[in-house]
């Protein structure tokens, strides 16, 4: 591309100098003219807040997944990388190969008293700080598998995140993730239940909160009644 | 599979040697079986793989709880030449689970032997290495055994909370 370089009039140099000027101010202060209005202007567009809290939003966008799979839900986690669930959407795609940099080891899978061990060595070689999400019933609850060659993961190691399921889709294991990122967050629980009415609903057998719960119907919280087909605001 | 007929000559050949090698035999579905005395395994083995058995396909222990003698170690022998299946079977009791090993003899049998000891608590005399294969090796008792307790661990949910975690009886 040729470019033809041409010398200006006299004069016109220095005012387009003096428009340029004006144009960088304009960007840097929005048009501000005095002191008092620019620190206004600052105080408005600048946010400040703790290194924690900072650190703590950096961590919680970007956990470091270890590469990890011990059973059948090893085969979920999969999913959760993969195209339809896409978690590095939230930005947790980078599954590590080494425990030395990863920072979130995902349980998936039952666990056997010959395994633990090994586990709790792979925890213990991850660097702080680091977390820990129970996936599935066996490493949770013991499900299926609960006999003399499985042990819980709670046994031999701290779990931040409990995901139920045998196995848990892959949807449940990235509403788990991002609980976890909640709680690296130090946000507040999202009170759902107060949301959607569901006081009441808790897994609780009657006698061992001593008097058995009222349960709310579908009318009570407000859910549409309608019959099959009625299909008015779908 | 040799049929009815051919086993009972197969069990009448084993015999000729030692009478009291073969106890009985066993033709139901199809399948043929020669039940041992424990004592002869070696050697009846050694004669079925003459008679063209070559091949030892799987070894394992079973527990007829509350039979006696409870524990049962069954061979499946293969003639790859004639597609040919029998199934050798022999009885041991728990008190005195000992019996010769045919590792030796067939190196098929090396860590299906120890599976069988780790789960069922069968000795293999002779056996260059007999030690747990999927247990812990500081792990006690023989699981699979009819008298082993299920075990695993009672877990904490809201309904035994106030309960604690003892497992239920």
């Amino acid at each position: 591309m040729e470019i033809d370089r041409q010398p200006l009039p006299a004069g016109e140099g220095d005012r387009r100098l003096l428009i340029e000027r004006a144009r960088a101010r304009d960007l840097l202060r929005g048009g501000v003219e005095d002191e008092a209005a620019f620190e206004r202007y600052v105080e408005e567009r600048v946010m400040t807040t703790t290194m924690e809290r900072a650190f703590a939003w950096s961590r919680s966008n970007s956990f470091f997944p270890l590469t990890f799979g011990l059973a059948c839900c090893g085969i979920e986690q999969m999913h959760v990388v993969a195209s339809r669930m896409d978690i590095a959407r939230f930005g947790f795609e980078a599954f590590r190969a080494s425990p030395r940099q990863a920072d979130l080891i995902i349980l998936s899978g039952r666990v056997s008293i010959k395994m633990a061990p090994i586990i709790r060595r792979l925890y213990d070689q991850m660097l702080e700080p680091k977390w820990a999400i129970s996936m599935g019933a066996c490493c949770s609850s013991m499900g299926v598998f609960n006999n003399y060659a499985i042990v819980p993961a709670d046994k031999f190691m701290p779990i931040d995140v409990h995901v139920p399921g045998c196995p848990p889709r892959p949807e449940a294991l990235m509403h788990g993730i991002l609980r976890l990122r909640s709680m690296v967050q130090g946000d507040p629980p999202p009170g759902w239940r107060e949301r959607y009415g569901a006081r009441g609903t808790e897994e609780l057998l009657g006698d061992a909160q001593g008097e058995a719960q009222d349960h709310p119907s579908a009318a009570d919280i407000g859910l549409p009644t309608g019959g099959p087909g009625d299909t008015a605001g779908a | 599979m040799p049929d009815a007929t051919g086993l009972e000559l197969i069990a009448r050949e084993l015999r000729e040697t030692d009478p009291d090698s073969v106890l009985d035999t066993i033709f139901f579905r199809g399948r043929a079986t020669v039940l041992i005395n424990p004592s002869a395994v070696r050697s009846i083995l050694a004669r079925l793989r003459a008679r063209g058995y070559g091949f030892l396909t799987s070894v394992h222990g079973v527990d007829y709880y509350p039979e006696e003698p409870r524990l049962g170690v069954h061979y499946e022998l293969l003639d790859m030449d004639r597609a040919d299946r029998i199934t050798v079977k022999l009885r041991v009791h728990t008190e005195d689970a000992r019996l010769e090993s045919v590792t030796p003899d067939w190196p098929s049998a090396d860590f299906q032997e120890r599976e069988v000891y780790d789960m069922f608590g069968v000795e293999f005399s002779g056996h260059p290495d007999l030690r747990r294969i999927l247990m812990p090796e500081d792990y006690e008792g023989f699981p699979q055994r009819r008298d082993f307790p299920v075990g695993g661990e009672p877990v904490l949910f809201t309904y035994n909370e106030a309960l604690g975690t003892a497992y239920p009886e």
